[in-house]
């Protein structure tokens, strides 16, 4: 049995704030998520994809965050309790479903999990999700802990079935990747059946429609706010002449920097957990009972704005800070450090910060493509063939990395599938060729459109789709043209090239990548044909090995290795191909080699093929 | 209790925090983890954290690690500034190149230099070969299991043994088990003899 699908007990479990949300959904009758996976909020449909069968719950990895959230919503209009769930930037991609969503509501509970990334650990912004709650008048839950994202799944069903509109449940990195102790409640058996009845003037939004909803869903606000201003997830704790204002992640710093300043008898905090609508009455009330207030959020000053728009509204006559010199910082996470020195700042304080040692200089540790990785073959064969003279327009996944030296493959990114589109652009505007990078899943994910847009306008560029059969980056999910499975191999539910060529391109090749000279003898030709007008796709198709290592049993393994009587240590290996199997190193004697580390050499031959000093090596 | 954890992609170290904060949930304290996915985990630096006792927030602020488990030499230098005076630190001895050092791009500092850098900053420095202490327990991949014993051993952390143990045997698959629960032992014996 899955940890998840434990029975209730008091023994408390060890979460992941994303197992709590799975669980909190799992107690919540959720029978049907769906979502594109996006750091941090992949283990949610990861869980739930590996216990969806056993607990009796319709999984699905959409092909993006937009489809997953109207194919959930359908789910929810028909009397099923849905959930969805995405990265911050996932919402962008959804937003046009999610603002008229909105309007038409749902009939069972529908949770719509956003995770926001401050510091961006592993995202290209830090834009805050908060303000699409406020933008789409969506109520909004904000938890702090995993237990609170467990309570939270749940209280935000109740809402989103209560008042027929699904509920945002917002969290960042520090609440989806943390671990703290869970209580595990009871799970329901029952399994409702879907069911829809007609009712098209008030779930087709045309624009008689839409007026009409637009009035309801401002009613709507009107309720759920009285009901935030009740809610028992917006709380007042401690006592004292100074408030606090805070919600989220920012609650555990708070709290810390209370208790190690010993300001509990002099700080009362506002914690809230619905944080959309605002709960103004609430908050009013406790404006009236501080002399001054911090509001302690990460990122935008959202809660902030909003209390002082409160004060103003209510003439209430209190200080009110937040973020600014000192305060609280807008760029990046917080941390307990951080707010002590805010308070010692607004407050006045004693806390002298410690003295911090600074770490030496040090070479640094960037991520890297891995070894045996078909991605970086891919670059190099472009590199031999296009040089520097090409512009590279990339895209998201794990192959973005190439942009780093040595391979330098990577000159425009902004956004899942910017990589199709702008390489368009650039065509127009530009003479030179333009080569540009996406991934099979981001192709699937929002790549396509941008293809057919290129055919259609006659843009002059290469895209090359690097096709390693599954979703890398996040956790290697599947995606519509995957072949490994844990099964074994499978013919693709879709094929990849049938719906480059189903786009209207005519000019389509698929190599293998660590085949070396045949992959540049295609681009070699691919080069001299983009002298005419029009779209051509290079499907650079080669798994990813960490994936194959997984899926498939492991075949005989073959290594290199580097022959030292033949080396010249010319070094292009290491400037060119730059895998991290190969290690520069210096003997005791003073001489120089390189090696390769036969640990982590995956064996894929590509170097072998660039230098003659390079030979396979049996082993096992 | 703040532990900060820092190593490179694939050498376990959210194993081995996960391992620490199971293994203080059976102690019965309250514990708090965190831990960074994705990106990072391409052969890049992973940073991770234990918090037991009264503190909320699971992320260590820079200067207030109570307990530095570095996973690599040159890591447990470039997590210097979440120390201070009274940390223990503890690191395995065994480097793992950067890319950008087998490069030729930059070089890697002698390990007496990264040492010395640490150890005269904190409290307690404790090296350990985990290379070498996993080999002896039969495995060439439980070094972050070895460094887990370690910080059983040195008892800094309220935790008693059987609980250390139970949270070994509560979360690694029964296969690796054995070997794991005697690179555990090594672990805790090191960590004991350097108390």
């Amino acid at each position: 049995m899955h940890e998840l699908l434990t029975p209730g007990s008091d023994k408390p479990h060890l979460l992941l704030g994303n197992e709590a949300i799975v669980r909190g959904a799992l107690e919540g009758n959720i029978r049907f998520v769906a979502a594109y996976p996006g750091t941090p909020s992949s283990e949610i449909i990861d869980r739930f994809s590996r216990l969806g069968d056993e607990a009796g719950v319709y999984v699905e990895y959409s092909v993006n965050e937009k489809v997953s959230m109207e194919t959930a919503c359908a789910a929810a209009i028909s009397g099923v309790r849905s959930m969805c769930s995405m990265k911050h930037v996932g919402l962008n991609v959804a937003a046009d479903a999610f603002m008229t969503l909105a309007y038409v509501g749902v009939k069972a509970g529908m949770v719509i999990v956003v995770a926001d990334d401050p510091s961006l650990h592993s995202s290209q912004n830090e834009q805050d999700s908060r303000f699409f709650a406020r933008m789409g008048m969506v109520p909004m839950l904000e938890p702090s802990t995993p237990q609170e994202a467990k309570d939270m799944t749940l209280a935000a069903l109740e809402i989103s079935e209560k008042y027929k509109i699904p509920c945002m449940l917002r969290t960042t990195t520090r609440v989806n990747h943390c671990r703290g102790a869970v209580s595990m409640g009871d799970l329901p058996t029952e399994s409702p059946r879907g069911t829809f009845e007609k009712d098209p003037f008030n779930m087709v939004v045309i624009p008689l429609v839409g007026r009409k909803l637009r009035l309801v869903q401002l009613e709507k606000m009107e309720k759920l706010q009285e009901e935030a201003e009740r809610s028992p997830l917006n709380r007042v704790e401690g006592q004292g002449r100074w408030g606090i204002i805070t919600s989220g992640t920012s609650y555990p710093y708070v709290q810390d920097a209370i208790g190690e300043l010993n300001l509990r008898d002099q700080v009362k905090v506002l914690k809230l957990g619905f944080t959309f609508p605002y709960p103004e009455a609430l908050m009013a009330d406790f404006l009236k009972g501080v002399e001054k207030v911090l509001v302690v959020e990460e990122l935008e000053p959202v809660l902030e704005d909003t209390t002082r728009r409160i004060a103003q509204e209510k003439n209430i006559s209190v200080e009110i800070a937040g973020k600014g010199k000192d305060l609280i910082p807008r760029a990046f996470e917080l941390d307990g450090a951080k707010v002590k020195k805010a308070l010692h700042h607004y407050l006045g304080v004693p806390y002298e910060q410690r003295a911090l040692f600074a770490a030496p200089e040090l070479p640094m540790r960037p991520p890297n493509l891995c070894a045996g990785c078909p991605h970086r073959a891919t670059y190099y064969s472009i590199r031999k063939i296009f040089g520097d003279e090409a512009i590279y327009p990339s895209d998201i996944g794990c192959y973005t990395l190439g942009v780093l030296p040595p391979l330098k493959m990577g000159d425009f990114l902004i956004c899942m599938g910017s990589g199709a589109s702008t390489a368009g652009g650039f065509s127009k505007v530009l003479d030179r060729p333009v080569v540009s990078f996406i991934g099979d899943s981001t192709f699937f994910h929002s790549g396509i459109t941008g293809l057919v847009n290129a055919v259609s306008h006659d843009h002059r560029f290469l895209m090359v789709i690097l096709d390693n059969g599954t979703t890398a980056m996040t956790g290697h999910q599947p995606h519509p043209s995957v072949e490994l499975t844990p099964a074994g191999k499978v013919t693709p539910r879709v094929n990849l090239e049938s719906v480059v060529r189903g786009c209207g391109v005519k000019r389509v090749f698929t190599v293998n990548p660590l085949q070396v000279k045949k992959t540049q003898e295609v681009l070699q030709d691919l080069k001299e044909s983009m002298k005419e007008p029009g779209v051509s796709v290079l499907i650079a198709k080669s798994p990813c090995p960490l994936f194959e290592n997984r899926m498939l049993p492991k075949k005989s393994k073959v290594v290199f290795q580097v022959d030292p009587s033949s080396c010249d240590l010319c070094k292009s290996c290491l400037t060119e191909l730059g895998c991290p199997a190969f290690v520069w190193e210096e003997s005791a004697s003073g001489e120089t080699c390189i090696r390769i580390n036969e640990a982590l050499c995956n064996g894929c031959a590509v170097c072998s093929q660039i230098c003659k000093s390079i030979k396979p090596k049996k082993i096992g | 209790m703040r532990i900060f954890f820092t190593g490179v992609g694939g050498q376990g170290t959210l194993l081995a925090t996960r391992l620490v904060g199971e293994a203080g949930l059976e102690q019965g304290l309250p514990v708090g983890m965190s831990e960074i996915h994705g990106m990072a985990q391409r052969g890049g630096v992973v940073e991770s954290s234990v918090v037991m006792g009264e503190v909320s927030s699971p992320t260590i602020p820079d200067g207030e690690a109570d307990i530095l488990m570095a996973f690599e030499p040159l890591e447990a230098a470039r997590a210097l500034p979440k120390c201070n005076g009274k940390t223990l630190a503890v690191t395995s001895t065994v480097p793992i190149v950067p890319f950008t050092v087998a490069t030729g791009q930059s070089a890697y500092p002698s390990l007496e230099s990264l040492f010395e850098a640490v150890e005269k900053r904190v409290a307690r420095f404790v090296k350990v070969d985990a290379v070498e202490l996993s080999k002896k327990a039969g495995s060439d991949r439980a070094g972050n299991i070895v460094m887990v014993g370690v910080l059983a051993g040195l008892g800094w952390l309220p935790i008693d043994r059987p609980n250390w143990e139970q949270a070994l045997r509560k979360i690694l698959p029964a296969k690796i088990l054995d070997e794991n629960l005697k690179a555990f032992h090594l672990g805790y014996e090191a960590g004991a003899a350097a108390k």
